[in-house]
């Protein structure tokens, strides 16, 4: 009997809890390609590094030739293709504009000046769990917030939230390869149902806002302030789309995760609970430690290239796996330790190069406040089952359920 | 007895650096950090704690900082004695000790010599002197200079169209300022960059409002009678009024000091091995006297052991910790100086960077973007290598063209990239002025074993 491949491995959804060991085997080879068909896994923190940068690299589905290459692909929302899936320079021209319409320079506060607005968010979310001293924090809290947190950036109004809502849940969820490939075919047809509603919905704000600009990216998206003008209509929404996307499954495993690693790690939780500040440097390793992208899937190369005396074949499937780098003792010293004290952090939880993180910024502050919060206020917090139940998805790895129980809350 | 004298010399040796700017700061940082615990003293000329240049010709004249405050941020507790406002006038090699210019002496065990450069001033005395012409290097440079800007001035004319000069006259056209900029070569930049960027560069200049004018020298600073600058007069006969003059030539490196004293110094800075220890005139290394920063010029593995002479800030922070590292270990954990050489600036809104050493190169391809977009990332290449590289906002794939210098890839590049154009596929001439001809100030000097460099001649001091 021959054993499974360690790609196999790795995403059988057996190994979902603990894949360490497997990435650990998996830096033995640094460049692996298992047989044809399978895609060249890189797992070393300088060769990631390295093809991050590497210009002969294309995120461009167009480019990729190999077999199977759609496989892991989960972007099919009628849409022309986000930033994200392109190459320069329409991703530049795109994410140019994106960017003026969310950081420096020519929005420095965006993030920043919804700082009070998370804790505001967080807080009502905490002050749910009143009464109880049991709690999901995956349905309770950690899924809800980035949502809301997307709808105040673009600019929904508030009372349009909870129909929003109703739309992205079924649209994220039908994201999931996993569940998509068990569901019958009602929730497809409601997923796509969902796809349709929002995308009408966005597409009459961006014409309100275009008529009416307000003081939110929809507006800004649709005015274009930079050299670069505007978005079109169609680019716009498959920004939004994106933001929403990108921006939701990440955020609520890279809070649940902290959680599970905070409770794993009572120390650190007792840390936080007296220093607040210290969620900076926490959510940094916990990037570096437990990432949200376990791996990016979705790379090519439009040349044959050559990594470790590996030729990589023009049009191969090239995963690059950020966990397995973030864990190479070549680069981290003790990397199987969780340790926020760390001085050296660059990890690769948001990638590198130019298709880096965009939404980074609030993911942290996300991360960070949300962390902060929970520590300070659940009164001994203990985790109900360890490990809890995973997602099925191995790339956006993170728990279903996080159930946790506590003696109550402090105000 | 090596070993006895390195462990001695850590516990309570004297150790006096020159220069209390960024690379001297960064010495005695890394000094205290690797456990020495003896007596250190700083000596600066400027009377000012270390701070940071950069700003001084971006943020500060554009009134988003103040010159006051561009303090370097500190990484540790230094313990160190400091002499602000003096500067060194002197060196007695033998008798191990700095001579100060107010008489004082200062005995050391082993100095780090790291005194940088200064801005070459205009070389008429008497109009360099005229009210409203002004040089920038320090921050009384630049308090002197935002203050005449935020007063309101008609013109201002940039003389030489280097880094510096091409930041302020950014930032004076950012500040609605009319500006001119003369310059001695083709377009801005062409000594750091060539010919080829440069005139990207001149596009950026005309396309902001600067009013530039290539190949011609300034002859003349007319002033008023009392005693301001009224006009520049340049080599074409034109004249243009001004109230403002910044006289942007490059540096010099301050080496004056040391004449005499027996160092491998002059005009191209103090010559050292690849472990920052100076070499004395007849080209012997010295055992106890150490260089960094801009001052210093060393041998490059990566770039046919040529001595580089690199004014840029990264290279002052890594051969000021290789220096301090090396000055109080024993010999055999050492470490060269390795550093790439990278640099960037920020000009009409562009960020510009590069890495490597592109006046080495004699062609260039632009792999990735378009020049007439104004973003792209080109590299140079040398007898079949790549050598350099350059990006105009798209500094994010430099990282890729700096590992493909330091593996001597192959030039001209032939693979595709994700925004290859048609244009970037043939390698074109960099356009390089001769470099037996000055300039204004490339951002790195070569020589050494250059088959160029024919005018290096070595003149004894005066004893």
């Amino acid at each position: 009997m021959t054993q499974p491949s360690l790609v196999a491995r790795i995403t059988d959804f057996a190994n979902r809890a603990d894949p360490y060991p497997l990435y650990a085997e998996l830096r033995r080879t640094p460049v692996l390609h298992e047989e044809e068909g399978e895609p060249y896994v890189i797992s070393s923190y300088w060769d990631i590094e390295s093809l991050l940068h590497d210009p002969r690299i294309s995120s461009d589905a167009a480019n990729m030739t190999a077999a199977g290459a759609d496989e892991l692909q989960s972007e099919s929302t009628g849409l022309p293709p986000s930033f994200i899936r392109l190459d320069p320079p329409e991703h530049d021209r795109l994410r140019r504009i994106a960017n003026s319409a969310f950081g420096p320079p020519h929005e420095p506060r965006r993030v920043d000046d919804m700082r009070g607005e998370l804790h505001t968010i967080v807080t009502e979310l905490i002050d749910g769990f009143a009464g109880r001293t049991e709690v999901d924090l995956v349905d309770q809290f950690a899924y809800p917030f980035p949502v809301t947190v997307i709808c105040r950036l673009l600019g929904v109004p508030r009372e349009d939230e909870p129909r929003f809502r109703s739309w992205v849940d079924p649209l994220v969820a039908s994201l999931d390869p996993e569940t998509r490939q068990s569901a019958g075919p009602e929730f497809v047809q409601a997923a796509q149902e969902a796809r349709t509603q929002l995308g009408m919905y966005l597409a009459g704000l961006v014409e309100e806002r275009s008529k009416d600009p307000r003081d939110d990216m929809l507006s800004d998206l649709a005015a274009g302030k930079g050299p670069d003008g505007a978005m079109t209509m169609m680019e716009v929404l498959s920004t939004a789309v994106l933001l929403l996307i990108a921006g939701h499954e990440t955020t609520v495993n890279l809070i649940t995760n902290g959680m599970l690693t905070l409770l794993r790690h009572p120390e650190y939780l007792q840390r936080l609970r007296e220093d607040p500040e210290l969620a900076v440097n926490i959510v940094e390793e916990l990037l570096r430690y437990e990432p949200p992208v376990q791996l990016v899937p979705q790379r090519t190369c439009i040349t044959d290239i050559e990594v470790r005396g590996v030729t990589i074949p023009k049009g191969s499937r090239i995963w690059l796996m950020l966990a397995a780098g973030n864990r190479d003792p070549e680069r981290f010293k003790d990397p199987e330790r969780f340790d926020p004290d760390r001085d050296d952090l660059q990890h690769l939880g948001f990638g590198s190069g130019i298709h880096s993180c965009f939404g980074a910024p609030v993911a942290r502050l996300e991360t960070q406040i949300a962390l902060a919060e929970l520590a300070r206020r659940l009164q001994d917090p203990r985790l109900v089952a360890d490990p809890p139940p995973y997602r099925p998805n191995a790339v956006l790895r993170g728990p279903r359920h996080l159930t946790v129980t506590f003696d109550g809350l402090n105000p | 007895m090596a070993a006895d004298y390195v462990d001695w010399l850590r516990r309570e040796g004297r150790i006096v650096i020159v220069g209390a700017s960024l690379a001297g700061l960064r010495a005695a940082e890394t000094l205290r950090e690797e456990g020495f615990t003896g007596s250190l003293t700083l000596i600066g000329d400027e009377p000012y704690e270390p701070y940071d240049r950069p700003p001084l010709s971006k943020s500060v004249l554009l009134g988003k900082a103040s010159p006051e405050h561009t303090e370097l941020p500190r990484r540790r507790e230094l313990d160190a004695e400091w002499r602000l406002g003096v500067p060194a006038a002197g060196l007695d090699l033998t008798g191990k000790r700095v001579l100060l210019a107010d008489g004082e002496e200062v005995d050391y065990d082993r100095l780090l010599i790291a005194t940088g450069v200064r801005a070459r001033p205009w070389p008429v005395p008497e109009e360099a002197e005229l009210d409203g012409v002004f040089v920038l290097r320090t921050r009384d440079d630049a308090t002197a200079l935002t203050e005449k800007l935020r007063a309101g001035a008609r013109r201002v004319v940039v003389i030489g169209a280097g880094f510096a000069g091409s930041e302020v006259a950014s930032a004076c056209r950012e500040m609605g300022l009319e500006v001119t900029v003369a310059e001695r070569a083709g377009a801005p930049l062409v000594g750091a960059l060539g010919g080829v960027i440069g005139a990207v560069a001149a596009e950026l200049h005309l396309k902001n409002g600067v009013d530039l004018r290539t190949r011609v020298t300034v002859t003349a600073l007319e002033g008023d009678a009392m005693g301001r600058v009224r006009a520049v007069h340049l080599s074409d006969e034109s004249v243009v009024e001004a109230d403002v003059v910044v006289v942007s030539l490059g540096s010099m490196r301050n080496t004056e000091w040391l004449s005499g004293s027996g160092l491998g110094a002059g005009p191209r800075g103090i010559a050292s091995d690849a472990g920052c220890r100076a070499f004395d005139f007849r080209g012997i290394v010295t055992d106890d006297v150490f260089v960094a920063g801009d001052v210093a010029r060393s041998p490059h593995a990566l770039f046919g052991y040529q001595f580089l002479s690199l004014e840029h800030w990264g290279n002052a922070v890594a051969q000021a910790e290789t220096a301090a590292h090396n000055m109080i270990c024993p010999a055999s954990d050492r470490r060269p100086h390795m550093w790439m050489p990278a640099f960037w600036s920020s000009q009409f809104g562009v960020n510009i960077k590069s890495v490597g050493v592109p006046p080495m190169g004699d062609e260039l391809m632009i792999i990735q973007g378009s020049t007439a977009e104004r973003r792209f990332v080109g590299v140079y290449g040398f007898k079949g290598r790549v050598v350099a590289a350059v990006t105009f906002d798209n500094a994010r794939w430099l990282e890729y063209c700096q590992r493909q210098i330091e593996q001597g890839a192959p030039f001209p590049v032939e693979y595709p990239t994700v925004d290859r154009r048609p244009e970037g596929r043939q390698p074109v001439a960099a356009d390089f002025p001769d470099p037996s001809l000055p300039t204004h100030g490339p951002t790195v000097t070569l020589s050494g074993y250059s088959p160029a460099d024919r005018r290096l001649v070595f003149t004894p001091g005066h004893h």
